[in-house]
């Protein structure tokens, strides 16, 4: 009956979206940064573990739709044992993948998280994906204040 | 549904005929904005065809005709509210400009620090903030009169709030994330009892049932065009006129002034004192149309017809046990407000959106609403006089097999 929404909402969506990896409080997190996007409501906070300047623990809290949910749930993942460069450097393609120009985007790259490249095609759902990511940027760059996706 | 002419009425708004993602569209998101009948669309084409100028300025025969026709608009606007004068009626650009004209003029001149104005607790933003803002400037104190889990105002605990320093109530008369219909005659009145206005928020309510401004003896009452099958842009102020008259003006500049010269300007009369510059002539006037054609049809039908369709939708939203109705009202309009259990209202709106059914997902302009039943978003599916029982039907199989997806 969904057939067309098969590239918005592949299982591993819907897996991420029931079962959220990293879905914890870190207790004594060295970033700790809210996201929010208005227009829907969705919240998130993000905690994010460093040593040096690798990211060795990253986790979350808060409630979403399915594709927020499971865009930060695989964020989460990825971002672990990663340096904040290239932490920044996923943002962008990232960022590339879900709004940007078809010829700038880099799949390969973005491993799993290709898995969101088809909210390009609606673009009332952009923020949704791209909210876990403007948080984990807050993050990275230690600025304090909750970030919003407006 | 007897002698409703729905086939009828469908055909008048030709968008129904639309397809979406290859489906017929079902249009279900009426609270944020309504469909266009066809001769409210042909009356913009026509003013712009044959009778398109600038109003209350030129003597040559086209601006004669706009000013005619703009006019006549007034005219219908004051027999549809049943305002006791089209000097009550002031034209706006949508109801949340009624609010705020109402705050900056009469709220400017009249409150004062310590005063209170009361609302309820189920308000769109577009009768909050205003209020929020002219507290902030004042010193005034907003006060929200609670409502319960059904979405019903507490009516004990509005009358409790009213007491000498209340100088305004601004209450809306349907709520857009709740369907709640307001007690206002009961409201008005005991408010009316200890000296203090009344404004309400018609914005839902207009579409929906017979307003009479004078049956309900409300001060102000504010409403949109679009809301009402008419276009974006034009909006209605129904004031009491002697409340008008000792409003100072809202905005300068043209058309609202009798004399100016650097020393001074005095001001023009109700109603053009409230409408500065060249106004939304084509909407006006199409918002006219859109006012003769809701009375070809009777808002008492309509009023009834809807409620068998909500009726209908609610017994049916009911038969999913993983649905939650967010405002079950006694008194309610044709608004269904819902959750689903672990499902986002935001994959609720793009599942049924594939399957060419417009709701709205999010919160209404009505955070506060989201914060009382603890959820961030609702979905909302909002009924028009063009909406039938079949595309009921659609929206709840579309419902049911989308929670089949989410399993």
């Amino acid at each position: 009956m969904f057939d067309d929404l098969r590239e918005l909402y592949q299982e591993v969506i819907f897996d991420h979206n029931r079962n959220p990896r990293n879905f914890r409080i870190i207790e004594q997190a060295d970033r700790t940064v809210e996201g929010f996007n208005p227009l829907c409501g969705d919240r998130l906070t993000l905690y994010l573990t460093l040593t040096g300047d690798v990211i060795t623990d990253a986790s979350f809290q808060g409630s979403g739709c399915a594709i927020s949910t499971a865009s930060v749930s695989l964020m989460t993942d990825i971002v672990k044992g990663k340096t904040i460069t290239d932490a920044e450097r996923l943002f962008k393609q990232f960022h590339e993948m879900t709004t940007g120009k078809e010829e700038h985007i880099n799949l390969e790259a973005l491993g799993k998280l290709a898995v969101l490249a088809g909210v390009r095609e609606y673009p009332a759902r952009v923020k949704c994906a791209t909210l876990a990511w403007h948080t984990l940027d807050a993050a990275l760059k230690n600025e304090a204040q909750a970030i919003s996706t407006e | 549904m007897t002698n409703f002419p729905i086939e009828k009425i469908r055909a008048d708004f030709p968008i129904l005929a639309e397809k979406i993602r290859n489906k017929p569209l079902v249009y279900l998101d009426n609270a944020a904005s309504s469909q266009k009948p066809q001769v409210v669309i042909d009356s913009l084409v026509h003013v712009y065809t044959h009778e398109y100028a600038n109003i209350h300025r030129g003597v040559h025969t086209l601006s004669v005709r706009a000013t005619d026709k703009y006019e006549g608009a007034r005219e219908k606007v004051k027999d549809f509210i049943n305002a006791a004068s089209s000097k009550e009626i002031i034209f706006v650009r949508g109801a949340t400009e009624a609010i705020n004209l109402v705050a900056q003029t009469f709220g400017k001149a009249t409150i004062k620090a310590g005063d209170e104005i009361i609302i309820t607790a189920m308000e769109h933003h577009s009768n909050i903030v205003p209020w929020q803002m002219l507290c902030a400037e004042t010193g005034a104190v907003l006060k929200v009169a609670a409502m319960n889990l059904q979405g019903e105002l507490i009516y004990a605990e509005f009358e409790a709030l009213l007491n000498t320093k209340t100088k305004l109530v601004a209450i809306t008369h349907m709520s857009n994330a709740l369907g709640t219909i307001n007690p206002v005659e009961r409201i008005i009145a005991a408010a009316h009892a200890q000296n203090i206005p009344v404004l309400l928020d018609g914005a839902q309510a207009i579409p929906h049932m017979t307003v009479d401004v004078q049956a309900l003896d409300c001060d102000f009452y504010v409403f949109s065009g679009h809301k009402l099958y008419a276009p974006s842009g034009i909006g209605i102020l129904y004031g009491k006129q002697a409340l008008l008259e000792a409003m100072p003006p809202y905005q300068g500049g043209g058309d609202m002034i009798k004399t100016v010269s650097f020393d001074k300007s005095t001001y023009a009369g109700l109603p053009h004192k409230f409408e500065a510059g060249t106004p939304s002539i084509a909407d006006t006037i199409a918002l006219g149309a859109a006012i003769d054609y809701l009375q070809s049809i009777g808002m008492d039908a309509i009023a009834a017809y809807e409620a068998e369709l909500l009726a209908y939708a609610t017994e049916q939203a009911r038969k999913i046990p993983q649905l939650r109705i967010i405002g079950e009202a006694a008194e309610k309009g044709a608004i269904l407000s819902f959750a689903l259990d672990k499902i986002h209202p935001h994959d609720i709106g793009t599942m049924l959106d594939s399957l060419g059914i417009a709701i709205r997902a999010g919160h209404h302009c009505a955070m506060p609403v989201m914060d009382f039943y603890g959820v961030p978003a609702t979905a909302r599916a909002s009924f028009a006089m063009y909406n039938t029982k079949e595309e009921i039907d659609v929206l709840m199989q579309g419902i049911k097999s989308l929670i089949e997806v989410f399993g």
